[in-house]
């Protein structure tokens, strides 16, 4: 268990009055690839927002390195500073900054002031368009532009451990794959992954392992060669009337 | 030749004369766009923070006889930054997702709220005529004549410098430094900042300590234009100032150094033509002597309207609000059906005994009290309708009241017309000026919205009012505004009890109309605004003509119970029951206590109208124990107090956004909930 980067104990969080995740337990080594799949509304989000710091566990912990995480009111920055980053789904851009100042926010901190024109650098050739753009406000780029933006932002720090949701959403079919081939690279660098994904072909190609979440709970966990007929019958199992 | 010469030396003169009042607004422009920036509030509490630095600047140098270093280190450079501090830590930390209106309220209450309890704490109190010393040596007593045309004095100088340094600095900060672009980042998502491993709190915490810095350091410099230091002043120029910080839009500081210098000049130049013309053309004068005083106000309410920008302008939206819990819905839709059998009951056998005990054993001082209360519930039903249903904050309910109170005076000294038709003809003129003053307004975003309403109070306030056909002119400055009771036939509300009946019956009435407001089309229709503007227009919703309509139905609200007030008090009294800051008050209370509901206005009208004589002039306590001479010795309690309450009633709002009473009957009910359920399972 030492091994563990990242470990949820019996996690149970949610919104106000509404519960999302009902004691989940997950753990993700080193260099481990995890993919998480499951229905619209089981959870996902939810839980990468946990394992993230975003949003505290109304019950159970997070434990980073073995060691339980703050409960205080927004610890993200912690987990950041541990080597755990979150690209969260959707526009998560700052939108009012310039595309240059949304990189440089993250890459002064994790490369310093003289490693910012190299991580930016990074930045532009892994995306070439947000080169051309980058004086541009971010609130103005197109939906898929802002999304190439926020996976910059993760994808040129290599962290230890890269939690991504709904990497593809919005994107062409060609810079989602391209988005793949620059997180395999990455996990042949080192880089742990846990990836939420619609397209579950993809992210099984890229995985070692894969957790199915049904109704805020991990019904199957395993090798992502057994995850294929796992996942066929839990759909059916899913379908069929109560 | 001769006459050009001389209007350019008008001219010239005009400009220099406004430099100095153009370098205050500046400043405080200054500080609020900085405020705004690195924390996304709205600060009206701003002008408070000012003063309490010049206050203690006053009291350190001038009391204590220290410095001016020493005062000017104490005051500005350590006060300053700690009260930045403690605000955020225990309050706007809480706020940061929290809506733009909430934070409003806050920072009202906060304005209200913080001068009092510095004065409170330091024992300070003004003294008129005792001016503050400017922070450089003989301030106010060297004069620099550079063009033969006006004399700076060195206070001035001073002033205008930090002014320019002040901007130069912060523009640097914003641009070159990683602490300037996560204030900015805060401001717009904490938590992506938090994602990019910045510890948000520490640059919140920063950027408060910066611009509580940056208010107190002018406050210590604009004090030695007034004659005696007092918070309200502060207010209102932090009021003007927002004119200045709009030609930035609010994030940029040189066009809030320009804006602020450019209305100090466009004042002094309209003050050194409009006499001159007011001479040759006789109809310009009632003008001039009305319009002076509120050209502030008029210039920052054309810059609102008339600026598409600022119209434009809305709040960036963090895009992980998902992570917040969404807003609850109403307590009493949550609620166990025997939890509300019993509430209702207990509701109706409350407001019953009430009833009784002040029918039958109530003085006359007491009847008055409660019937203001009922009074004072029905306007703020208006409050209910335009903030609480509509998600709108209107800062001029004041003046529709007003609006009431005066055309009931007007209708009966001039017509002798009968007060309740007056009444009715009143509140239909304050609809017609809410719906009116809605059309320009209503495409303002949120805060916007509020300060355009303010500057109308404002305006309504200096020239509206003076004139003899809304105000009463000469004859109301002998008599006071005078208005009589009604009389329906052989029945005469001169009687206090009768009286009260009246207004109990307008309540329940103006109720009815709120709650089948609500449950009705225009009900859902501001529902579904307040949710998503957007997401309402899609699916074929009117926002503007909905709007509308609340905001005529809040204002005829607040008309009908102005003029209910002046009948009960047979006077308008128009400073003490509607000026602007009233107003400002109102809104607080009724938000802080919960204007979703009706019940929520009762009790926000009930709080504001018995709070001081119930509690803290030790009535209630002194009934409980039999007899006043039992009354512990610190009674009667001072009213400062109550404004001290005030504020901190705002801050435990920053909590609890849904309102104070809403929150704990939602806690009430979720427990007496569980526990029934409990029961029902185990039968």
């Amino acid at each position: 268990m030492s091994a563990s980067i990242l470990e949820l104990r019996d996690v149970e969080a949610g919104y106000g009055p509404f519960r999302a995740l009902f004691g989940v337990s997950l753990a993700v080594g080193a260099g481990e690839a995890v993919a998480l799949v499951g229905a619209n509304g089981a959870g996902k989000t939810t839980l990468a927002r946990v394992a993230s710091g975003l949003l505290a566990p109304s019950a159970g912990s997070v434990h980073i390195d073995g060691s339980e995480a703050d409960q205080g009111s927004l610890p993200a920055w912690r987990f950041v500073r541990a080597g755990v980053m979150h690209a969260p789904e959707g526009r998560s851009v700052f939108a009012t900054l310039s595309v240059e100042d949304n990189l440089a926010l993250s890459f002064q901190r994790a490369f310093g002031r003289s490693g910012l024109a190299d991580g930016l650098d990074r930045a532009y050739e892994l995306f070439p368009r947000l080169g051309e753009r980058r004086g541009q406000v971010a609130g103005t780029l197109s939906g898929g532009e802002q999304r190439m933006l926020s996976l910059a932002r993760v994808l040129v720090e290599s962290p230890r451990l890269l939690i991504a949701d709904e990497l593809s959403l919005g994107l062409a079919p060609m810079v989602v794959d391209q988005v793949f081939e620059t997180l395999s690279q990455i996990r042949a660098t080192g880089t742990a992954l846990l990836i939420v994904e619609q397209q579950v072909g993809h992210a099984l190609e890229l995985c070692d392992r894969a957790a199915v979440l049904e109704h805020g709970l991990i019904s199957w966990q395993g090798p992502t060669n057994e995850a294929g007929a796992a996942l066929e019958s839990r759909l059916f199992e899913s379908r069929a009337p109560h | 030749m001769i006459l050009a010469s001389g209007f350019f030396e008008d001219l010239f003169r005009g400009i220099l004369q406004g430099t100095p009042p153009g370098a205050v607004y500046a400043l405080i422009a200054l500080g609020f766009v900085l405020t705004y920036k690195t924390s996304g509030v709205f600060n009206l509490a701003f002008g408070a923070q000012a003063y309490i630095s010049a206050a203690m600047y006053f009291k350190v140098h001038s009391v204590w006889g220290w410095p001016k270093w020493a005062a000017l280190l104490v005051s500005v450079f350590v006060l300053a930054p700690l009260v930045g501090l403690v605000l955020e830590r225990a309050i706007f930390r809480h706020l940061r997702t929290a809506s733009a209106v909430s934070k409003l309220v806050v920072t009202i209450g906060l304005s209200v709220a913080l001068p009092e309890i510095f004065n409170w704490a330091a024992r300070f109190s003004a003294v008129a005529g005792r001016q503050i010393t400017g922070i450089v040596p003989d301030g106010a007593g060297v004069y620099y004549d550079p063009f033969g045309v006006y004399r700076f004095n060195r206070d001035e100088l001073a002033m205008m410098a930090v002014a320019l340094a002040g901007t130069l600095l912060l523009a640097a900060l914003f641009r070159f430094t990683m602490m300037g672009l996560s204030m900015r980042a805060v401001v717009e998502s904490p938590r992506m900042t938090e994602l990019s491993g910045i510890n948000a709190n520490r640059v919140s915490a920063f950027a408060w300590a910066l611009s509580s810095t940056f208010a107190g350091m002018a406050g210590v410099l604009i004090a030695p234009r007034f004659n005696s230091l007092s918070s309200g002043d502060y207010f209102t120029l932090v009021i003007i100032a927002v004119a200045a910080a709009a030609t930035g839009l609010l994030v940029s500081l040189p066009r809030a150094l320009l804006g602020g210098l450019g209305l100090g000049w466009f004042i002094a130049v309209f003050n050194t033509f409009l006499p001159g013309l007011a001479d040759d053309h006789t109809w310009l004068r009632p003008f001039q002597e009305n319009l002076t005083p509120s050209l502030p106000f008029v210039v920052l309410f054309a810059i609102l309207v008339l600026w598409r920008a600022v119209g434009r302008q809305r709040e960036a939206s963090d895009p992980l609000a998902g992570v917040d819990p969404p807003p609850p819905a109403l307590a009493a839709l949550e609620r166990h059906p025997r939890l509300t059998l019993f509430t209702r009951l207990f509701g109706v056998f409350f407001v019953t005994v009430v009833g009784l005990v002040v029918w039958f054993r109530a003085d006359v001082l007491w009847m008055s009290l409660v019937t203001k209360a009922v009074i004072i519930a029905l306007i703020y039903l208006s409050v209910t309708v335009i903030t609480g249903m509509g998600g709108q904050i209107s800062l001029c309910q004041g003046t529709f009241a007003a609006i009431g109170g005066f055309t009931v005076f007007q209708m009966a000294d001039r017509f002798n017309m009968s007060v309740l038709a007056a009444a009715l003809i009143g509140a239909a003129l304050a609809a017609a000026v809410g719906a009116l003053l809605s059309l320009p307004v209503l495409r303002l975003g949120g805060v916007w919205l509020a300060i355009a309403t303010l500057a109308f109070a404002f305006f309504f306030d200096a020239v509206m009012v003076k004139f003899s056909w809304v105000g009463g002119g000469s004859t109301a400055l002998l008599t006071g505004t005078q208005v009589p009771r009604p009389l329906i036939g052989p029945i005469d509300f001169a009687s206090d009890r009768a009286f009260l009946v009246l207004a109990v019956v307008a309540l329940v009435v103006v109720s009815v109309v709120v709650i089948q407001l609500r449950e009705g089309t225009i009900g859902r229709t501001l529902a579904a605004l307040r949710g998503s503007e957007v997401a309402a227009a899609s699916i074929g919703i009117s926002a503007a003509r909905a709007r509308i309509v609340a905001f005529a139905v809040s204002a005829a609200i607040a008309g009908l119970g102005g003029a209910l007030l002046a009948m009960h008090q047979q006077n308008v009294n128009y400073a003490l029951n509607f000026a602007p800051i009233v107003a400002l008050f109102w809104l607080v209370v009724v938000v802080a206590l919960g204007s979703r509901t009706v019940e929520g206005a009762i009790q926000a009208g009930a709080a504001f109208a018995l709070f001081e004589p119930l509690i803290l002039q030790g009535e209630l306590l002194g009934w409980i124990v039999r007899g006043e001479e039992r009354l512990p010795e610190f009674f009667p309690l001072s009213g400062n107090w109550r404004l001290i309450l005030f504020g901190l009633m705002a801050m435990q709002f920053a909590r609890h956004p849904e309102g104070l009473v809403e929150h704990g009957k939602r806690r009430s009910a979720t427990r007496i909930n569980g526990w029934l359920e409990a029961r029902e399972a185990r039968a």
